[in-house]
């Protein structure tokens, strides 16, 4: 089994290097995008099994970076991970065909145990 | 204008309060202040009316009184003039008619007697009196032929006035009698006097033609106050009246004043000029004022039953007119609390939100930094102090933890999402829920009853938000009971479109003031412990679930939660 390629989308850097590098230490691969252009462009070139995306970006928001990779008709899972309160963008993601969504802070195991549901499909670790 | 508003402000005045007197005491005092100023207004002018009315009939009916008793008095004491003036005019004749010589003579003057008796009445002597006083001829019972009377008074009197009208005296055969005389002015008799006794028989016939009710008298009374006739009541002939006569000397009076029986009488009094006397006659006021009484009591019994009638019409028109008020005022006060509940929780979700979110980053950050320090401790070697380390992040992380649920809670506070919906057992989600809370209520003893209907209606409603509710409020049961404590679960089918869930515990209870409050966002009596939001959160999803939530309690004793659900729940009734 290879190890699963995932894609950090997040304007926060302390944030998402932070958490990356945590998900490198559990035997993740992990590549981190801090707006919604590089994350179309990372995913277009380095096609990651899982993206982890942030909703609230400048440029290209999260919701955008979703209606992209599913007109494109790409199969990865996109797991929302926001701090945003508000439902109706995260039950948005969901009817444009999100994985999950999630809210910030959160555990990293329950990160983690999301993450390897939604790449099941690609049988990564 | 002016008057106007002064008139406003007076009973507007009279009828506000102070908003400072509770409002249990309120009520009865805006009664008791409408009863006041209605009987005022209405009382006051019956009251009025009713005072005039009597002042104006008694002084009418006084009036009305008098006037018969006045006339009557009157014309019997000119009935009584009359009689004497015509014995007086038939003595005038007499001694105009004659001369001395006749006069003188005893036969003429018997033949002249015996024609005034056979004609008028009532004489009983008559006598010829010449200018020095001597009786020259004499017709009667007495021998009074050549008596002086020069030296009486009455001879003195008539010399000065020409006539002479005597008092009564008891006289022959102890009759009362008077004596009338009369000087002849002119001719050969100039300075004689013809002097006649006459009894009061006729005065009695008068008096008796009047035709006096048997409570009524009447009589002749001289300027003394002596009687001059028989009076039924106050005497005999002669007796003095124990009555005081107002004595003006002429014409007719009337008078209102009481006898010596204790009565209270009306009296007439006609004054004669010659003689000195006054008929007296006398009603008595309970006779005369009969219709007066019976008018007086009906009017006042008129009165007091219409002032019955309107203050009990008062008192149950204020009473419902306080009560209506009073249930207007306290369904607006509960409309008015729940909009500004609802108010309130709608403007904490908008902030509970951006809070969310404003501070869900930063928690982010500092859990994800804490736990990659973490990671990379627990990735080094041994180094000193390294334990400690560990320690102080894995606090940090709890302490993330912490805030992460107080914001996932205003999260789910403010959360609208649509209602999921699913056929669902209520008694199945009672009985889950308590699953959660199994160990707890074996660890702490306590006794928890399980009452669940049979024929329990399944439900169409999102079964995550049952959940939470329930969990919510066995919590707080759990929280509020000691060990060995008590709680009673009970469900029910209200009626054909509700079902029902009731949880009872017996613990510390809640005071009035907190009840009134335990739904507002906030609002904690666990201090340290709670957000304050669990009951708000419980009582949004049930009302988005189309349900109610209803809280009773009573400090000491326990609370009672009733969950009331729709068999379905409404659809999405978005923002």
């Amino acid at each position: 089994m290879s190890k699963c390629k995932v894609l950090l989308v997040d304007d926060e850097k302390e944030f998402v290097t932070a958490l990356a590098e945590r998900l490198e230490l559990r035997g993740f691969q992990v590549l981190v995008a801090l707006d919604g252009q590089r994350a179309l462009g990372l995913i277009e070139t380095d096609l990651p099994q899982v993206v982890v995306l942030d909703l609230k970006m400048p440029g290209i928001g999260g919701l955008e970076v979703l209606k992209r990779i599913k007109a494109q008709s790409l199969q990865i899972p996109v797991i929302i991970l926001t701090g945003h309160g508000s439902m109706k963008e995260g039950k948005e993601g969901m009817d444009l065909g999100a994985f999950d969504h999630l809210i910030k802070p959160i555990d990293i195991a329950v990160l983690i145990e999301k993450i390897k549901q939604a790449a099941q499909v690609f049988g990564c670790t | 204008m002016k008057l106007k508003e002064r008139w406003r402000s007076i009973t507007g005045g009279f009828l506000s309060f102070s908003d400072e007197i509770p409002a249990p005491e309120r009520y009865p005092l805006l009664r008791r202040k409408i009863v006041i100023l209605m009987i005022i207004v209405t009382v006051s002018p019956l009251s009025f009316m009713a005072i005039i009315n009597y002042h104006q009939y008694r002084t009418s009916l006084n009036s009305e009184i008098k006037n018969p008793l006045y006339l009557q008095a009157d014309s019997t004491k000119h009935t009584i003039e009359i009689f004497l003036e015509q014995l007086l005019a038939a003595m005038q004749f007499i001694i105009s008619a004659y001369s001395g010589e006749e006069l003188s003579h005893e036969q003429t003057l018997k033949r002249i007697f015996f024609v005034l008796k056979r004609e008028i009445g009532g004489f009983v002597d008559l006598g010829v009196i010449d200018t020095n006083g001597i009786q020259v001829s004499y017709a009667g019972p007495y021998d009074l032929l050549g008596k002086n009377y020069s030296q009486q008074s009455w001879f003195q009197e008539t010399k000065i006035r020409g006539v002479y009208i005597s008092d009564v005296f008891m006289g022959y055969r102890k009759y009362p009698h008077i004596s009338l005389a009369v000087m002849h002015q002119a001719g050969a008799l100039d300075g004689w006097i013809i002097r006649a006794t006459i009894d009061t028989n006729k005065f009695n016939e008068i008096i008796a033609s009047m035709g006096l009710d048997p409570e009524s008298d009447a009589f002749l009374v001289n300027s003394q106050g002596i009687l001059q006739t028989q009076s039924k009541f106050y005497g005999e002939v002669l007796d003095p009246l124990p009555i005081s006569v107002h004595w003006s000397g002429f014409g007719t009076h009337v008078f209102e004043t009481s006898d010596p029986q204790g009565r209270d009488i009306l009296v007439a009094t006609a004054h004669f000029g010659q003689p000195d006397h006054a008929l007296v006659l006398i009603k008595p006021r309970s006779e005369v004022l009969k219709s007066w009484y019976t008018l007086k009591s009906e009017i006042f019994y008129i009165f007091f039953v219409s002032v019955g009638v309107i203050v009990l019409i008062i008192f149950t028109l204020t009473g419902i007119l306080v009560k209506r008020i009073r249930e207007a005022d306290e369904h607006r006060e509960t409309a008015f609390r729940e909009l500004q509940h609802s108010h309130k929780l709608s403007s904490i979700g908008r902030l509970a939100a951006g809070v969310a979110h404003e501070v869900n980053n930063p928690l982010a950050i500092i859990n994800e930094s804490a736990g990659l320090l973490q990671d990379l401790i627990g990735h080094s070697g041994e180094f000193q102090k390294r334990t400690k380390f560990l320690e102080l992040t894995d606090s940090i992380i709890q302490s993330v933890q912490r805030c992460r649920e107080v914001t996932h809670r205003l999260l789910g506070f403010a959360r609208r999402l649509e209602v999921k919906s699913e056929k669902l057992d209520l008694n199945r989600v009672l009985k889950d829920v308590l699953g959660f809370l199994e160990r707890e209520a074996i660890n702490r003893n306590i006794d928890i009853q399980l009452q669940l209907a049979d024929d329990m209606k399944p439900i169409f409603s999102d079964q995550g938000q049952l959940q939470q509710v329930f969990l919510n409020i066995l919590t707080n049961a759990f929280a509020a009971v000691k060990d060995y404590g008590r709680i009673s679960i009970t469900s029910w089918v209200e009626d054909s479109d509700t079902v029902a869930a009731s949880i009872e515990d017996n613990g510390i209870g809640m005071s009035k003031e907190t009840l009134k409050h335990i739904f507002d966002p906030f609002f904690t009596t666990k201090k340290e412990y709670g957000t304050g939001l669990g009951l708000s959160i419980t009582y949004g999803i049930i009302k988005k679930l189309g349900g109610n939530l209803k809280a009773f309690s009573e400090e000491g004793k326990g609370t009672i939660f009733t969950v009331y659900l729709p068999l379905e729940a409404p659809q999405d009734n978005g923002r």
